[in-house]
């Protein structure tokens, strides 16, 4: 009697961890932003961009995307040692540079890098738009960024618009970027 | 005289800890112990561009008479604690440690219960009462006759 007790109870145990080993599985699938963001935004679905404050590399103190609700804003991950990332940056600048005053911000999102070498990069490029620095790669991983450099475009009220994959460096690409900066202001 | 010697073997073994604390350490054993933050496998393992630069770094703060803490400390502060192939062993990173062992110490407690209820639940058979004599010589006859 007592045997075919303690069968049970190891059984349930066994039931129960599988259970919660599933459990978890799918709330790691559902939870999960992921690549999904860009997806979502090339199927024109308008996901949430996901918050972050970080250090900023430019100047001391914190940049928080949420301070930037009513602009459109363009979030570039990038690192010192990706090479299409020093293709693109002049041309980031370059656009900054022509559209702020139309409300539109650029953040550099240096993601698993070298603060040092992020600062080098940045002075070398002559980048005067804000960079904040994600060392861990904590927030690329939220935004499913899988590669450098990758850009989205955030509209007025924090969606992204467009998510472009790799650096911007075609006129095809740039012309993308620009529509989706069109699209963000309209918001 | 004892004291002397005391003294003599002290002053050799705090020599020696002191020339073991002053060694340089090794740029291949710090590689194996960081994770390149791109690729997730430790630094000997990858030559990704990023790994690459951490090997350069540790060879230069080596150079620069850093200790093993420091160039790990300074590879946390960028990169976060991620980048240590072991977790710390203090603080929250103490839990990666202590939970596979309270795993292993409860499921072994989980077996020992289980194997002494599973052998208590066969020995009373032993015990259970013993069978009816009519019962038994009834049982032994139609034994016999069937072996006929």
């Amino acid at each position: 009697m007592a045997a075919r007790r303690a069968k049970l109870v190891a059984q349930g145990i066994a039931i129960g961890l599988v259970a919660l080993l599933f459990l978890l599985l799918v709330w790691a699938l559902v939870t999960e932003e992921g690549g999904d963001l860009a997806n979502k935004a090339a199927r024109g679905e308008l996901p949430e961009a996901p918050e972050f404050a970080l250090e900023r590399l430019d100047e001391e103190g914190e940049l928080g995307l949420a301070s930037l609700r009513g602009k459109a804003v363009v979030v570039n991950f990038w690192a010192s040692w990706c090479l299409p990332c020093k293709e693109e940056a002049p041309y980031f600048e370059q656009v900054w540079r022509d559209r702020r005053a139309q409300g539109v911000v650029f953040v550099g999102l240096d993601s698993r890098d070298f603060r040092g070498e992020a600062r080098d990069f940045v002075q070398d490029y002559g980048l005067t738009f804000p960079i904040v620095y994600d060392g861990p790669g904590d927030i690329s991983a939220t935004y499913g960024v899988t590669g450098y450099p990758e850009t989205f475009v955030i509209d007025r009220e924090g969606r992204v618009v467009d998510a472009i994959v790799g650096a911007v460096d075609s006129e095809e690409d740039k012309a993308r970027l620009r529509d989706a900066i069109d699209r963000a202001l309209e918001a | 005289m004892l004291r002397a010697l005391a003294a003599a073997v002290c002053a050799l073994a705090c020599g020696a800890g002191a020339a073991a604390a002053a060694e340089p350490p090794r740029a291949a054993d710090l590689e194996a112990e960081l994770v390149c933050p791109v690729c997730e496998t430790t630094l000997d393992q990858s030559n990704a561009p990023i790994a690459e630069r951490m090997k350069l770094y540790i060879r230069q703060r080596i150079a620069a008479g850093d200790t093993e803490d420091e160039i790990k400390d300074a590879l946390v502060a960028d990169f976060g604690p991620g980048v240590l192939a072991r977790p710390p062993g203090g603080g929250f990173g103490l839990l990666a440690w202590l939970l596979p062992l309270a795993a292993l110490a409860v499921g072994a407690i989980v077996v020992a219960v289980l194997v002494r209820a599973w052998s208590r639940g066969r020995t009373p058979a032993a015990s259970e009462p013993p069978l009816d004599p009519e019962l038994e010589r009834r049982v032994d006859e139609e034994l016999a006759r069937f072996e006929r």
